[in-house]
């Protein structure tokens, strides 16, 4: 255990000596589109501040899952969600929810970088405006920090006026996570966030996310299991069962790759499936 | 043997189509030239500074086009500030929020793909008697400006739309998962990426309306006096070229400078929107 992890141990005990209760708490919750379902009755709990990978083959449902967090889900035409979603305390499907503030709370990274069409610094002020954030000199040292936290300060600090579009693809990735970071999310949901960069830069992101463990929680979905394997705490498997994706093990990381229960998940990490 | 023979056949057919479409530029261009070129001829002598400041005299026979220019600015501007804010917000709703299966939007966009067909002359009749008569606004700038309003609405509105659009998804689900609201994702993030579209559309607008006579015929009419305000009726430079050129023996020479005159101005609105939607292209943002 790395030093890191047992500070964060002892602190952690020092706040509360019973297990926190989850911060995420899906129950029997399940994604349709039309009339295909796409996940089926996810149970799930994610503790505050840990690192989840979420990992199986293609077409399995974890992209699905993982939009239905935030109601990003609402987005897609013919897409439905049933069952519950508890956010600390809160069931978020409720019809009534602020979707706004919602994702103000539960951001979202995707596979392909997205940066607005607009310069780097407007990139972190406008959902920083959105959210009532005043004052030049607030925002403008918002974004410092931001830029400084995935280390992209050095490298932009000169062309903040520049169009986002004009960084490197690992450089746009962490624009767009120091943007979710600028609006101080206690949850930040990444889809397959290094799969359209080369080593190095998945590296770079890499170290980002474990940088971010204990502050933000993080579910990350990915394809590379050495990845899942170093940077998460947690890690759950989907698997495709009857046409439908479900959850077949969840666990801490490292019983879930030297002692899987579920036959799937033992031919997936050995490498002899999917 | 074979081989070389079809490898002889291809190059005859690819000579030969080549022929063909380097003949078709160059009848359209020789087209182009010819009559840029009659128009020079006759009417170049003419433009002078004078000519675009002062007032017609003689019927328009001598002097110059000062007023007209204003009331066709006049007229333009009546046209944009009404069309531009109606047509973005209708091309938005129609992109954004009617989906295609949507009977409303169905129903929008079947009339605009009507009214986009309707000539001219009917917008015209129509706006006199809408604008001049139930109205009240007699033969005006503002009637003018209102009618040809309605005639550019459905070219505005369906490249505005076609411009929101081409916004990738993705600024869509980056700015929802930020919690922009569906406001600020329009004006701050789709917009600005629309732009492109937004302004082939206002080209296209201006042009038709800067092209129009008969629409004006009916609604701003043809008094050439410097106008007072908004209220009083006034002379387009396409309505100016037409009169010139049809009423007024001896127009000839000052119809084809104007005709040079209104040539110039649409190219030139051409070149600054191209310009503007390059510079949008390329950078690919909407500086802070
Ligand atoms: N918009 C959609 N409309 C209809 N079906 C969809 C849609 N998006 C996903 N699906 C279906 O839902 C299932 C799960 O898809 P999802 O994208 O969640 O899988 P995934 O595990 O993220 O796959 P990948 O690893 O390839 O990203 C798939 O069978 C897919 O075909
Ligand atoms: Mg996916």
């Amino acid at each position: 255990m790395n030093r890191d992890a047992a500070l964060r141990l002892t602190a952690f005990d020092d706040v509360s000596p019973r297990p926190a209760p989850p911060l995420i708490r899906t129950c029997c919750l399940s994604v349709h589109y039309g009339a295909k379902t796409a996940v089926r009755d996810v149970e799930l709990d994610i503790a505050e501040g840990a690192v989840t990978a979420l990992i199986g083959p293609s077409g399995c449902g974890k992209s699905s899952f993982l939009y239905s967090l935030n109601r990003m889900t609402d987005l897609i035409p013919g897409c439905r969600v049933t069952g519950a979603v508890r956010i600390d305390g809160t069931d978020v499907c409720e019809p009534g929810v602020d979707t706004v503030l919602l994702r103000r709370r539960v951001g979202m990274i995707f596979q392909k970088p997205n940066p607005f069409p607009m310069s780097i610094r407007r990139n972190i002020e406008l959902p920083l405006k959105e959210h009532g954030v005043r004052g030049r000199a607030r925002r403008a040292e918002v974004v410092e920090t931001v830029l400084r936290d995935v280390g992209l300060w050095d490298e932009v600090k000169d062309r903040l006026h520049a169009p986002a579009q004009g960084l490197s693809g690992g450089q746009q990735q962490r624009l767009c996570i120091a943007r979710a970071l600028a609006l101080e999310p206690r949850v930040l949901l990444m889809d397959e966030p290094c799969s359209a960069l080369d080593p190095i830069a998945s590296g770079v992101v890499e170290d980002l996310i474990r940088r971010l463990r204990g502050r933000v929680t993080l579910l990350v979905v990915t394809h590379n299991l050495a990845q899942a394997r170093r940077i998460a705490d947690a890690t759950g498997v989907f698997w495709v069962r009857d046409g439908a994706g479900a959850l077949v093990e969840h666990g801490p990381t490292d019983a879930v790759f030297e002692r899987p229960a579920a036959e799937e998940t033992r031919r997936y990490v050995t490498g002899l499936h999917g | 043997m074979v081989d070389a023979l079809r490898a002889r056949r291809h190059r005859i057919e690819d000579l030969a189509a080549a022929v063909v479409v380097w003949a078709a530029a160059l009848g359209v261009t020789a087209v182009f030239v010819w009559i840029l070129g009659g128009l020079l001829w006759r009417g170049l002598g003419g433009v002078s500074w004078s000519f675009l400041v002062q007032a017609p005299r003689d019927a328009g026979r001598a002097g110059g086009i000062g007023p007209v220019l204003v009331s066709t600015g006049l007229i333009l501007a009546v046209c944009l500030a009404v069309s531009l804010p109606i047509g973005l917000g209708a091309a938005a709703l129609l992109a954004e929020f009617a989906s295609d299966r949507h009977l409303f939007g169905r129903l929008v966009r079947r009339s605009l793909d009507v009214l986009a067909g309707v000539p001219s002359i009917v917008f015209g009749l129509f706006g006199g008697v809408f604008f001049c008569q139930v109205l009240g606004m007699g033969f005006s700038i503002m009637a003018g400006g209102l009618t040809l309003a309605c005639m550019v609405l459905p070219i505005l509105i369906r490249s505005a739309e076609v411009g929101f659009r081409s916004v990738p998804d993705e600024h869509r689900h980056a700015a929802a998962a930020l919690g922009l609201s569906r406001a600020s994702t329009l004006f701050k993030v789709l917009l600005p990426a629309a732009m492109p579209g937004v302004i082939v559309g206002v080209v296209l607008g201006v042009g038709r309306a800067m092209a129009e006579t008969a629409a004006l015929l009916f609604t701003s009419g043809y008094v050439d006096r410097m106008p007072g305000s908004l209220w009083d009726s006034g002379r387009s430079l396409s309505i100016h070229i037409y009169h010139l050129a049809m009423n007024i023996s001896g127009g000839d020479a000052n119809a084809g400078a104007s005709a040079i005159v209104l040539m110039v101005l649409l190219l030139a609105i051409n070149l600054a929107a191209s310009f503007i939607a390059s510079h949008f292209l390329q950078r690919g943002v909407v500086s802070v």
